[in-house]
């Protein structure tokens, strides 16, 4: 478990990293928190020629508001910042559920929010969270910068709209506060594994409690977290009582096409992402502090 | 009143040096102009080896040398077993290196010897074998049909079969009212020390030095000079600080005849540290058993007979275990009940996957999963209370000692003393068993709980004999050497408390010494819970001994008889008066003992090595219970009790041992739950990283109850001790697997195989 021999830069701005990465393209990867480049490397299974380390480089971390109400974070933000950040659970409330289930604290101290889009393991927290927030990044290479939404981003397993002379630099996260409530559910074999499938949701209800927006996404269930667009359509509109959240279970249940590994089978990925769905419309309906249990 | 240190549960001696970093394990042993092992592996589970070309790696700088089969061919010789053996098992033993073919993934086919690991790993990159990939067997049921045979000449893939019995199993099914048949199987998995494998190696002015030892390391010194040809005498194997052993670490494998070759052919010293990956495929696996069993019983639930067939998944070689996985399974499949009537075969089935070895309570925790489970099943058919059923079969304190017959190959098995019924008393009282009724319920979520339970006996203290040799030095300092290793079990605290009671000295006079081939001339190790039983009574021994020495040699000084005196906290007092002021120093008993003319203070010593023997076994018991809940819809488990009762004998430390009994726990509830080394249908292991093989965390881990009863002190030894290093994992498939199909009985789920996996739960459910 020793990596094949790399060179390493540890530029100190983005336009030295962007440079390396346009010099370097496919035979470069970037270092951010490590916590799945290293082993893998380790292992001999991915042996970049360069490795370009942009732990140094200042003003890629950052938790900030937006004039819009939303929020930027930057890339090298440490997971552990997003658990810890007010901003982030007034803002973004789900992502604050979310991050807890990543690894352990230890893992978040280290892991970033960049990393781990990048990286695009389809099992990710933070992948599937992005996607049910409509968010957007920010990519910059020497070429310029550009923007891709959150349903272009992820292409399929490990694979990311990501060009190799690319860096992704910031994410910006659309505010969900107000009249919106958000569930996030996932099944592990042990804490703080990637999830043997898991489903994240958001709902905008009206006073009645009539269901203006859903976005479900359903994750470790393909090659991305993928939106469940036919389970959303049911529920819009709708009072998503008992039965539309099964209905919505079983609509996300058919929609998957999974596979198996040695964890779990393509039947039960299939099977348990329905129940995430349905446990996590309840976990959103649930009341919130200050609401009465009605 | 003297400080009775024997039943103290005193902190370890030994952690703060662990605590603070400062310990020395193989990796800390750095040597001037040291070269680094790594290992060319098959890829291929079952292969013919064509051709080996070297020449790009040897190319590469930094790259020493590289050894094939060839470049040992005239020592080539097989590892022979160490337990176990059986005439039938010679044909399939490992040689060091591949000859013309490979027999599962992970093999070794060459070492190559760099200027550094990392540069070891570039050479395994372009080291070009060419193999010819052959049908794989991964399967017992397959391997037994022959069809592709693994090893050629013996011409079969069954290594050994035999079948031990006692009583009349033909009647005990004639007079059955009830039976029962089923089929169970165990999960391959295995330990995963900490510290994995690894050792440095020097050979220097004739004299050879293994860094790296424990376990057995005067047996391993003995093959090694068999293989390399090469004296003993010559040969030092010295054991460190060790992070873990639970069977796997120390026996003798490929790599510890590989390393010492390359070190000896170079004149240089080498270091091999087994990182994870190779852990996961060349230490050995364990467990893997299948069996069908039968039981026969009168409807009150009287057991009249258990028939069974034990087959053993022994990989692609017998190793140094022989045949113990699958003969100890059949060995205790009776466990502590009265069973006038048992028979069992036993197979060894060769398959293409990694050899297999001892892992913690091996084979017991096995046979204990399958017959408690078979009890419960019979419990549910016939009516009766699983508790109910268990008491009524127990063997009762009144029939020991119990000679339970022949179950094992070489001879009859007798259970030493104990009081079984106790033990699963107090499992039942601390799990709350009487007052949780109904034993299963639905909650408020929807999830299924239920109460299981288990009782378990197990060999420990395994002879045929240990040693131990005690130096008294002028300063009074009282050094222990020990003939068996230490792979964290915390001896050096342990066997100080055991000397300082037996001697008569104070603790901190103490110092334990082990592991090392210099010590002592001959020692049996660290295995199958021998330490303290073993280990223990050697030293206890030798303690005696010393003391009548001591006494002596202080009576003459005095002029009295030694029956007048008295060895207290280190010093001599006329009996009687042992508050009064001392006689004698321990420091100047020892200078009395020197040899005349040599008078100097502080230079004599004092010296005394005894050996305990042993031919017959203690046997450890007790019962294990557990509340889980399942949750039906994704197949999680949730352990919310777990208790485990276990008796050992007389507890030397009891807070080591409740440390024993919790971690055995924690490390049977990954392995009943999560570990499992999967093999796909060629024999590639999908299991080969932490990322896959899941061990158990912190939090995964329930807090753990644990009871040490001292109901039934051995007869066997002075100290009346049993072993502790295994009671705490051997009964937590069985109890683990009967909590949760007791809680989804109403669902129709009935475990008969481990690990239980959500997803292994969800397909029951669905079916």
């Amino acid at each position: 478990m020793k990596p094949a021999r790399f060179d390493y830069y540890s530029p100190d701005s983005p336009n030295e990293a962007l440079e390396l990465l346009g010099q370097y393209g496919d035979d470069a990867k970037i270092l951010a928190g490590g916590q799945s480049l290293m082993p893998m490397m380790n292992m001999r299974l991915v042996r970049p020629k360069v490795v370009i380390d942009i732990n140094r480089i200042a003003g890629l971390s950052h938790i900030s508001p937006r004039p819009d109400g939303g929020l930027a974070v930057g890339a090298m933000t440490r997971q552990r910042e997003l658990e810890r950040s007010a901003l982030v659970l007034e803002t973004a409330p789900l992502l604050s559920l979310a991050i807890p289930y990543i690894g352990h604290f230890q893992i978040r101290n280290r892991g970033t929010v960049g990393g781990s889009l990048a990286h695009s393991d389809p099992a990710a927290e933070i992948p599937a969270v992005c996607l049910t927030l409509d968010t957007e990044f920010e990519l910059a290479s020497s070429a310029g910068e550009r923007t891709v939404k959150a349903e272009d981003f992820f292409l399929n397993h490990l694979t990311t709209a990501l060009e190799p002379a690319e860096l992704l630099t910031q994410i910006r996260i659309p505010q969900t506060v107000g009249n919106w409530r958000w569930g996030f559910q996932e099944v592990c074999r042990r804490d703080g594994d990637f999830a043997l499938v898991g489903a994240a949701t958001m709902l905008r209800l009206d006073d009645r409690g009539i269901c203006l927006e859903s976005r479900i996404t359903a994750f470790g269930a393909g090659g991305t977290p993928m939106r469940m667009n036919a389970a959303e359509n049911h529920l819009s509109g709708s009072s998503v009582n008992a039965d539309d959240r099964s209905e919505a279970a079983r609509l996300v249940s058919d929609a998957l096409d999974p596979i198996s590994d040695i964890h779990a089978s393509a039947k039960y990925r299939q099977d348990v992402a329905g129940v995430m769905v349905r446990r996590a419309l309840e976990q959103a309906l649930l009341p919130m502090e200050g609401e009465d249990a009605a | 009143m003297v400080q009775q240190y024997i039943g103290a549960s005193i902190t370890r001696k030994e952690d703060e040096r662990f605590l603070t970093g400062r310990a020395t394990f193989a990796d800390d042993v750095k040597l001037p102009g040291m070269l680094h092992a790594a290992f060319v592996r098959s890829p291929h589970a079952h292969a013919r080896i064509v051709a080996i070309d070297t020449t790009a790696a040897l190319a590469i700088p930094g790259v020493v040398a590289i050894f094939t089969y060839e470049d040992i061919a005239d020592l080539a010789k097989p590892i022979p077993v160490r337990l176990y053996p059986l005439p039938s098992l010679e044909p399939f033993l490992q040689y060091p290196l591949a000859q013309d073919k490979v027999r599962y993934v992970g093999d070794p086919v060459a070492i190559v010897i760099a200027d550094s690991r990392y540069v070891g790993e570039d050479a395994l990159d372009v080291i070009d074998v060419t193999y010819e990939p052959l049908p794989a067997v991964v399967d017992i049921e397959d391997s037994l049909r022959d069809e592709t045979i693994i090893h050629e000449a013996p011409g079969t893939n069954l290594a050994a079969h035999y079948v031990v019995s006692t009583g009349d199993i033909d009647q005990a099914f004639r007079d059955a009212e009830y039976t029962r048949k089923e089929r169970f199987k165990t999960n391959r998995h295995t330990g995963n020390p900490l510290e994995t494998r690894g050792m440095v190696v020097a050979y220097d002015s004739g004299e050879l030095t293994v860094w790296g030892a424990t376990k057995v390391p005067h047996f391993n010194r003995e093959v090694l000079s068999s293989l390399l040809d090469f004296p003993e005498e010559k040969m030092h194997f010295v054991e460190g600080d060790v992070g873990g052993g639970f069977g796997i670490r120390g026996e003798f494998y490929p790599e510890d005849f590989l390393v010492p070759f390359a070190a000896m052919r170079l004149g240089r010293p080498v270091k091999w540290m087994e990182d994870r990956l190779e852990h996961l495929i060349a230490a050995n696996h364990s467990r893997d058993v299948l069996c069908d069993i039968e039981i026969a019983m009168k409807k009150d639930g009287a057991i009249l007979g258990i028939r069974a067939q034990v087959y053993g998944d022994m990989g692609g070689y017998i190793r140094t275990h022989g045949s113990l996985v699958p003969a100890s399974t059949a060995g205790l499949l009776m466990g502590p009940y009265n069973v006038p009537a048992y028979e069992c075969g036993v197979h060894c089935v060769i398959t293409n996957k990694t050899g297999v070895g001892t892992f913690r309570a091996p084979g017991r925790y096995e046979s204990c999963f399958i017959r408690e489970r078979l009890l419960d099943m019979a419990a549910a058919d016939l009516g009766i209370d699983p508790a109910e059923l268990r008491f009524k079969n127990l063997i009762q304190p009144s029939q020991m000692p119990y000679n339970a017959g022949r179950t094992r190959a070489d001879g009859d098995t007798i259970f030493d003393s104990g009081n079984y019924p106790q033990g699963l008393t107090r499992a039942l009282d601390q799990i709350g068993y009487a007052e949780t009724n109904p034993k299963r319920w639905v909650d408020e979520a929807g999830r299924y709980h239920g109460i299981g339970i288990a009782t378990y006996v197990k060999n420990t203290g395994r002879g045929p004999y240990e040693g131990a040799r005690i130096v008294i030095s002028g300063t009074g300092d009282v050094a222990v050497y020990l003939g068996i290793t230490t792979m964290g079990q915390g001896h050096e605290t342990t066997m100080a408390q055991i000397c300082a009671d037996s001697l008569g000295v104070s603790m901190d006079a103490v110092t334990i010494y082990h592991g090392n081939t210099d010590y002592i001339p001959f020692g049996g190790g660290t295995y199958g819970s021998r330490g303290t039983v073993m280990g223990g009574n050697a030293v206890h021994l030798a303690c005696q001994n010393m003391k009548e020495r001591i006494l002596s040699l202080a009576s003459t000084y005095l002029d009295t008889e030694p029956a007048n005196l008295v060895l207290q906290t280190g010093e001599i007092f006329r009996k009687g008066t042992e508050q009064g002021p001392a006689l004698l120093s321990l420091g100047e008993i020892a200078c009395l003992a020197e040899v005349p003319g040599s008078n100097e203070e502080g230079s004599g010593t004092l010296e005394t090595t005894a050996y305990f023997e042993a031919d017959q076994l203690t046997f450890s018991y007790g019962s294990h219970a557990a509340h889980v809940a399942v949750d039906p819809e994704t197949g999680k488990i949730e352990i919310i009790h777990y208790v485990v009762v276990e008796d050992i004998g007389r507890a030397i430390n009891p807070l080591m041992v409740h440390g024993q009994a919790v971690g055995g726990a924690a490390q049977g509830i990954g392995a009943t739950l999560l570990e499992e080394l999967v093999y796909d249908d060629s024999g590639q292991l999908l299991a080969g990283s932490f990322m896959d093989y899941l061990l158990p965390t912190s939090t995964d881990v329930p807090p753990i109850e644990s009871i040490v009863l001292e109901e039934a002190p051995s007869p066997l030894n002075p100290l009346g001790v049993k072993g502790a290093g295994e009671g705490g994992i051997v009964a937590t498939g069985a109890t683990l697997a009967n909590a949760v199909s007791n809680a989804l009985a109403p669902l129709g789920v009935q475990i008969t195989q481990l690990p239980i996996s959500p997803n292994f739960i969800a397909k029951l459910l669905s079916s």
